[in-house]
């Protein structure tokens, strides 16, 4: 009697083996694909996301770079000290050509000390060379084709019904693909919790009917937030798409970003 | 003076402050990028699997018998670094023990997810299996001639199939010759999809061309080949065995194509890069000249593939008027400045494609560190593991008390008729006047 376990036999079983372990993501996607009816969002319970569009808009001739909106983002959400930022500003000095240089215009200065934080410091350049100066609130995008979402490897991030695009902490794995996807330098990887981060519209206070904590403090009304399908009497967001043409950043990524931006400059990418 | 020796030990690579210049987003503006070296070491060493890969399937599918000698060696040095392939990767992620979610849980329009599955098809489904098929008739016979633990260990490894007849045997190499067939282009899948994983980033000028799969393929052949070169030049030398030197000579006329190939599509590459002059040249084109000078046009330009070219190409044209000797340090030479370079290659697509901010108007700094997890000290501990490893594997499966059926590192055949434990082959062999490094 020699061995029973034939080439054929064991190989049968290996091959079993294999599929069941093959098998086994399949099924963990199907469940995964339940799951995310039931994500775990910031939201409150009863909060229906396909009810709602949420967008925000940005009129960069009314922003004066106080700041206020950086500071109360970092506040509000726990944004870890140092160099994160979910939002933030940017000062763009346009400086007047050299004479005779045959330019249209000089160079482009851009700044952003601490993210804007606490307003800017006297320009480096003369204020009678400057052509033009302006300031650019920055924040996540909300892509309609997000590369975030497309190259997260466990479906961390996804696109919500309501038009936020958000994190699931408790999944992400921290590999950073998001972050290099983002053509706007949005992501980071949170220092403590080891997640990437980004802005989500503060999803905590927009869905129990607040404005983000940026729009809540800006002065100037620069930024503008509302939901398109429950527009309000006198709506700021409805008023912003009539009164003005807009532009969105890197438009040529194919992107399509939901964020929209009037009086921007061909400068600011 | 040990501060004067510690801070030149972790500043091997000086970096003047400023930390950046110009304006980067505020995100961008960290320590050091998000990825370091972890993740130059992991597409470079997945490269070398699929190159190791691509070396064996020269002689089993393309049967160049030639190159028999390095076949074992060029699927083990696939096979050991493919085990520590991911390492650096499980290392340098956030929530390492949420990893198993890429494959639990995929996201399929992620790279990096299929990457995953066609690694865990690659190793489980190819090398593996086709490593058992080629050695288990091996280590049925070792088994029986082995005392101790090693033996219990090659009898583990049949998995209980002691069938070594005529006909199973056969079976065995059919198998593994239709296995070999599947490898090939599971190998370019493997590498390429490394590449994908950068090529497929639109954010990033750098990154984000439809060349870089077929680049990274290429790269990995060249230096896949390079790495079996080595190891076979390295373990005839430990084991003070003559080189075959028919076979160095094949493996460097592939190592030579496969180089020409790789350059040509490189060149053709940064051609294109210059001639259609997109939005993000300006700072790919100053990177170039300023912040990638040494990895880049010395690295990987000259060292990695000018001198390999000269060197190389030369012995293709003069091969019979120079001798051995010399034939075998200009080789060895050859494959150290390819896997110098290759490395080197890896560095420039992953550091150099994070030290410019993505608004185009900033350069970011990079000094590597000595400690921590993405120092450098890390960096060569996980290098040092694939080596580690084949270097067990080579004890274990290309040992030279053991007589094999197919033929080993060191170039002479070691029939089956040697088979029944007497050692004369390699007695004989052992004493044969050859070449020597």
């Amino acid at each position: 009697m020699k061995n029973h376990l034939s080439r054929r036999n064991v190989l049968g079983k290996l091959g079993a083996v294999f599929a069941g372990v093959m098998a086994a993501p399949v099924a963990r996607t199907a469940k995964a694909a339940v799951q995310k009816v039931f994500v775990s969002t910031t939201a409150p319970k009863g909060y229906d996301p396909t009810k709602h569009k949420w967008r925000m808009a940005l009129d960069i001739s009314k922003c004066i770079g106080c700041g206020l909106c950086a500071e109360a983002c970092k506040k509000e959400n726990h944004v870890p000290e140092g160099s994160f930022f979910r939002t933030w500003i940017e000062r763009y000095i346009i400086t007047k050509p050299k004479p005779g240089s045959g330019e249209a215009r000089g160079e482009t200065i851009v700044d952003c000390p601490n993210g804007g934080m606490h307003g800017f410091p006297e320009p480096t350049v003369a204020k009678e060379d400057i052509l033009h100066s302006f300031f650019v609130p920055k924040l996540c995008n909300l892509c309609e084709h997000s590369p975030c979402v497309q190259v997260c490897p466990v479906g961390a991030t996804f696109d919500a019904p309501d038009g936020a695009v958000l994190i699931d902490p408790k999944y992400c794995i921290g590999c950073g693909f998001c972050v290099q996807a983002c053509p706007y330098g949005c992501r980071f990887l949170n220092p403590v919790t080891k997640t990437a981060e980004k802005c989500t519209l503060c999803y905590h206070r927009i869905t129990r009917g607040l404005k983000p904590a940026c729009v809540e403090v800006c002065p100037t009304e620069s930024r503008v937030f509302g939901d398109l399908k429950n527009p309000v009497a006198d709506d700021p967001l409805q008023k912003f798409y009539e009164n003005n043409r807009v532009q969105s950043l890197k438009p040529h990524l194919g992107t399509e970003p939901r964020v929209f931006y009037a009086g921007m400059d061909k400068e600011v990418r | 003076m040990t501060n004067v020796m510690v801070n030149f030990i972790t500043n091997v690579i000086p970096e003047a402050a400023p930390h950046f210049e110009g304006y980067v987003y505020p995100n961008e503006a960290t320590q050091q990028p998000l990825w370091s070296i972890l993740i130059v070491l992991y597409p470079y060493i997945t490269g070398l699997v699929a190159g190791a890969f691509i070396m064996a399937s020269l002689v089993r599918v393309f049967k160049v018998k030639a190159l028999e000698p390095v076949y074992r060696l060029s699927l083990l040095t696939a096979f050991a670094f493919l085990l520590c392939a991911p390492l650096p990767l499980l290392c340098h992620l956030g929530h390492p023990e949420r990893c198993l979610e890429i494959m639990m849980t995929p996201h399929l329009t992620s790279p990096m997810a299929i990457f995953g599955f066609v690694y865990a098809w690659y190793l489980m489904a190819v090398l593996l299996l086709e490593l058992w098929f080629d050695y288990r008739a091996d280590f049925v016979r070792w088994s029986e001639i082995t005392p101790g633990f090693q033996g219990v260990l090659y009898r583990l490894f049949t998995v209980g199939v002691t069938d070594v007849s005529e006909p199973a045997v056969k079976l065995d190499h059919k198998l593994g010759h239709i296995l070999s067939i599947v490898g090939i282009p599971s190998a370019f899948l493997l590498h390429g999809y490394v590449g994908f994983i950068f090529g497929s980033v639109k954010a990033n000028p750098w990154w984000g061309n439809v060349l870089m799969p077929i680049i990274f393929i290429m790269s990995a052949m060249v230096s896949g080949i390079a790495l079996c070169v080595f190891n076979y030049m390295v373990l005839s030398w430990v084991r003070r065995k003559p080189i075959d030197m028919r076979c160095l000579d094949t493996m460097t006329m592939y190592l030579f194509y496969a180089l020409v190939v790789d350059a040509a599509i490189e060149g053709l590459d940064w051609i294109h890069r210059a001639y259609s002059a997109e939005e993000g040249f300006a700072v790919i084109q100053y990177m170039a000249r300023e912040k990638l000078f040494y990895t880049l046009s010395l690295g990987q330009v000259a060292m990695g593939t000018l001198c390999p070219l000269l060197f190389l190409g030369s012995m293709q044209l003069i091969r019979k008027r120079v001798p051995d000797f010399l034939r075998r340090r200009l080789y060895f030479t050859s494959a150290a400045f390819i896997l110098i370079g290759v490395l080197a290659m890896r560095w420039n697509v992953v550091i150099g494609g994070q030290t410019f901010s993505k608004s185009l108007r900033g350069i970011m700094s990079y000094k590597m560190e000595f400690a921590g997890l993405e120092g450098w000290f890390m960096g060569a501990v996980l290098f040092s593991l694939p080596f580690i490893t084949l270097t067990i594997l080579i004890k274990l499966f290309l040992s030279e008390k053991l007589p094999s059926s197919n033929l080993d590192a060191n170039g002479s055949p070691n029939s089956p008729a040697t088979a029944g434990g007497t050692r004369t082959g390699l007695v004989a062999r052992a004493e044969a006047p050859g070449a020597r490094m």
